[in-house]
């Protein structure tokens, strides 16, 4: 379907259901139970969970197919949020044109940033591109401030020009982004039994612009233009021994991938208009290689869940404070009570670091493939005791029937 | 052949689902009953409280969770009611807000816009909080206000100081009790004067992002006012923790006072740095060499330690103040936790106290409603004497302290001492005052 072979469909297949139904799936707890702390349903948080798997799909193009680590990524996620930031201030607050300019912003970048650094590999390559973004980083932050706005951020404010939109609302409020009308931050509640549901105008935006770009990426997998990058990844000097110039092919996917940052950095100031430097700094670079490795790298799905898995614990975790815990065990005798609060306590709240380092440290020691290895263990684990019940051929396939 | 076939109609399906997904929002496009955003209907209400957990403002953050909790359980009618009692107000009875038990949660800002304005955003679509306070570090404060305006809630800021707040990033839902840089100039301009005279050359570091501008704006102009002389002026990065390249050019430039616009961590970094390169023991143009820190707190005195002994700044409020609100408030404070109040826990628990009075008085949480209730209300009995919330811009006019470290402390809280209490009169501004001017409030916006 769509070009795609049998087993990219299933997956294709498979990341269209869990997007458009994730307002069920990450919201599997009722309300009011003392478990809807760990929902993650409401739109700010599934939102940043399409966005930086967009953003993480694009790293991937990068790192997963040439082997070429970026240190730098983040430079184009800020580029593209303060590209779309000013498109709302000065054109319209429609997040076609921001999201449009915050790619073309990002690509212009990764050709300056991209020709100059890919000059060299391996670890020099990751330097240099984490230099060029740490400098970036700089500028945002006090140089530029008259574009940026510095540390507070660049915001839309009452007095924007926006030439074909309205400064202020009827109201005298701030108008928001919107979608020919369709306003990103609405959303509907629909209470079902204890639990309620989230669908919100933004998320389904982001979610089928991630599809989308999903898609493209599986494309890009399995063209001969991907496979050219493979080759780069396995033996560039043989490669270039045959006469082929590989440089064009990792410029080309440098700059595709950096309008994927561009376009998540886009989406982002979209959902929420405010663009501020701690996009660009190193640790934002460094949470997208996480998140590609955490999930597995070089995989197509590998990316957008590494990318949920580290959302989730930034958002969720770290919400979960003292009084959160000393609810939870309660019904201990007070003394184990709060032993056990404080052995907890380092893991949670401010500590969701630690708890995501540990996680880390798990998956690349005995998951060395990500999260898509442990998926396909379990599955393979499944198959043989399958295999062995009916003692059929491994027909293991359990697509649809495309 | 039959390849091709399958090919079609699973496009077809496939189409069908996503044209399903994609319009499944559109279905439901009826808005839901309530009136503003987070409308509470249960038997209780919950507030947001989004402070730096960690960062270069982590020990102020720290500080005013405490008071946010102790604001909560004196509004629920736990402890000893604190600053309840001393309220000029009479409206909170100890029954939480409108009857509502006050239940609340808590985030990290890490002092970053960005994660600061996502920990609200889920506080406000997750927890259904219906007002949001907190801050410690005005850039934050200044996103996450814009997100409270976007969002339809009340942003009851906390430790705050930039002019900008109250200032050009103004906002309907967002209101500020604690004071800001120019009224921390118009009060230590004059002690300034009279300690180290009016001729005198000033060097200035300053924190690179909207607090440090505005304070090192606001102390400029009063102090060449005066008469003194700016040297210069470098901004430092606020995540910088080693500031000895930027004190040693100090050395050489001839200035005689060193201004610091730097708080929490980096102040206290900063004046260490100056002390080790024996900044306090130079003579130059024949003056002894001197420190500024214009906004000054407690622990930020305390993480600096000995370096902090005579040395000048203002504050919002301080412990030792000897007025029945502030004893009530450091007594149930120190009870509870073991040592006095700092002033970003002090302004955090009157912001909450001064929000559940507002609603009581609105009788209603509908944001618009709880603003017209806060603007121009005067109040006395929170520790600062009688105070007024403009409704111009939404800052509170009150008495500011400046303080200076103290030469002989008796005890380790002891590390401030009040010089003088500046009146109101002198630090009042118009409301359209150059420092504050370009911003516009807008209208309240209840959302839903």
């Amino acid at each position: 379907m769509f070009g795609l072979g049998k087993k990219d469909t299933t997956v294709f297949v498979v990341v269209i259901i869990l997007a458009l139904c994730a307002p069920f799936i990450l919201n599997p707890f009722p309300g009011n139970s003392s478990l809807a702390q760990f929902n993650a349903g409401y739109p700010d948080l599934m939102q940043r969970f399409v966005i930086f798997g967009i953003f993480a799909i694009g790293f991937n193009l990068l790192f997963g197919l040439t082997g070429y680590l970026s240190f730098g990524h983040a430079a184009f996620l800020g580029a593209g949020s303060y590209a779309a930031v000013w498109m709302f201030k000065l054109l319209s607050m429609n997040v076609i044109p921001a999201i449009l300019l915050s790619m073309i912003v990002a690509g212009l970048f990764a050709v300056v940033i991209g020709y100059v650094s890919l000059r060299r590999s391996g670890i020099y390559f990751s330097i240099l591109t984490l230099a060029f973004a740490q400098m970036s980083y700089n500028l945002a932050y006090s140089v530029l401030t008259p574009i940026t706005n510095g540390e507070t951020g660049l915001q839309i404010t009452l007095d924007d020009p926006r030439i074909l939109g309205s400064s202020a609302t009827a109201d005298g409020g701030i108008p928001v982004t919107n979608l020919f009308g369709l306003e990103m931050r609405h959303f509907t509640t629909v209470d079902i039994g204890a639990w309620s549901f989230n669908f919100s105008v933004g998320y389904y935006l982001c979610a089928a612009i991630m599809i989308l770009a999903f898609y493209v990426a599986v494309r890009i997998f399995r063209s001969p233009f991907g496979m050219m990058l493979r080759a780069i990844k396995s033996n560039q000097q043989r490669l270039y021994y045959t006469g082929l110039n590989a440089r064009p092919y990792t410029l080309a996917v440098f700059v595709i991938s950096g309008m994927y940052a561009g376009l998540a950095g886009g989406l982002l100031a979209s959902m929420d208009p405010l663009a501020g430097p701690e996009r660009m700094q190193w640790t934002a670079s460094g949470e997208v290689v996480l998140m590609t490795i955490l999930g597995g790298a070089g995989t197509l799905i590998g990316p957008v869940l590494g990318a949920g898995f580290i959302k989730y614990f930034e958002n969720i975790f770290s919400k979960i404070n003292d009084g959160v815990l000393h609810s939870w065990f309660a019904f201990l005798p007070d003394g184990l009570e709060n032993f056990i609060v404080t052995l907890v306590h380092p893991f949670v709240g401010k500590g969701w670091h630690l708890t995501l380092g540990l996680m880390f440290m798990l998956v690349v020691i005995f998951l060395p493939g990500g999260l898509v290895e442990g998926g396909q263990r379990i599955a393979r684990a499944l198959r043989r005791g399958k295999s062995e019940d009916n003692g059929a051929a491994n027909k293991a396939s359990h697509e649809p029937a495309e | 052949m039959s390849k091709s076939t399958l090919t079609r109609r699973g496009v077809l399906r496939t189409g069908a689902v996503a044209g399903a997904g994609v319009a499944l929002p559109t279905i439901f496009t009826s808005s839901a009953a309530s009136a503003f955003t987070n409308e509470p209907t249960g038997g209780t209400v919950t507030l947001g409280f989004n402070v730096p957990q960690t960062g270069p403002y982590a020990d102020e953050g720290a500080d005013e969770l405490r008071a946010f909790e102790l604001a909560v359980e004196h509004l629920n009618g736990g402890g000893d009611g604190g600053m309840i009692n001393t309220f000029s107000s009479k409206t909170l009875d100890g029954t939480g807000i409108l009857g509502k038990k006050v239940e609340y949660v808590t985030g990290d800002t890490q002092t970053k816009s960005d994660a600061a304005r996502a920990s609200a955003k889920s506080m406000i679509e997750k927890d259904g909080a219906v007002m949001i306070s907190g801050g410690s570090s005005s850039g934050v404060a200044v996103a996450v206000q814009g997100l409270c305006q976007e969002a339809g809630v009340i942003f009851m800021a906390g430790l705050t100081h930039s002019n900008d707040t109250t200032g050009k990033d103004k906002k309907a839902n967002g209101f500020r009790h604690f004071f800001n840089a120019y009224m921390s100039a118009a009060a230590l301009a004059p002690v300034l004067s009279k300690m180290y005279g009016n001729d005198r050359k000033a060097y200035h570091l300053t924190a690179d992002y909207t607090w440090g501008w505005t304070q090192q704006e606001s102390i400029q102009a009063a102090t060449e006012a005066l008469g003194w002389e700016t040297v210069n002026n470098v901004l430092t990065p606020l995540a910088q923790t080693d500031f000895s390249s930027y004190i040693a050019p100090v050395l050489n430039s001839g200035a005689d006072v060193l201004v610091l616009n730097h708080y929490g961590g980096n102040m206290v970094n900063s004046l260490t740095n100056a002390v080790q390169f024996g900044l306090r023991d130079k003579q130059v143009n024949g003056k002894n060499f001197e420190i500024v820190v214009p906004l000054y707190s407690r622990l930020m005195a305390r993480g600096a330690g000995e370096n902090v002994k005579g040395i000048f700044g203002s504050t919002n409020w301080h412990w030792s103040l000897q007025d029945e609100g502030s004893k009530a408030f450091v007594k149930s404070f120190g009870t509870k936790y073991g040592f006095p109040p700092s002033q970003a826990a002090h302004t955090c628990y009157v912001q909450t106290l001064l929000y559940a009075d507002a609603v009581q008085r609105a009788g209603s949480f509908n944001p618009c409603e709880v603003g017209a209730a806060l603007e121009g209300f005067e109040f006395d009995g929170l520790g600062n004497g009688p105070t007024l919330y403009r409704a111009d811009d939404h800052q509170c006019f009150k008495d500011v302290l400046v303080v200076r470290g103290k030469e002989n402390p008796e005890s380790e809280f002891d590390l401030l001492e009040v010089v003088e209490v500046t009146p109101r009169a002198q630090v009042e501004y118009a409301p359209d005052h150059p420092m504050f001017s370009g911003g516009n409030l807008g209208s309240c916006n209840p959302g839903a």
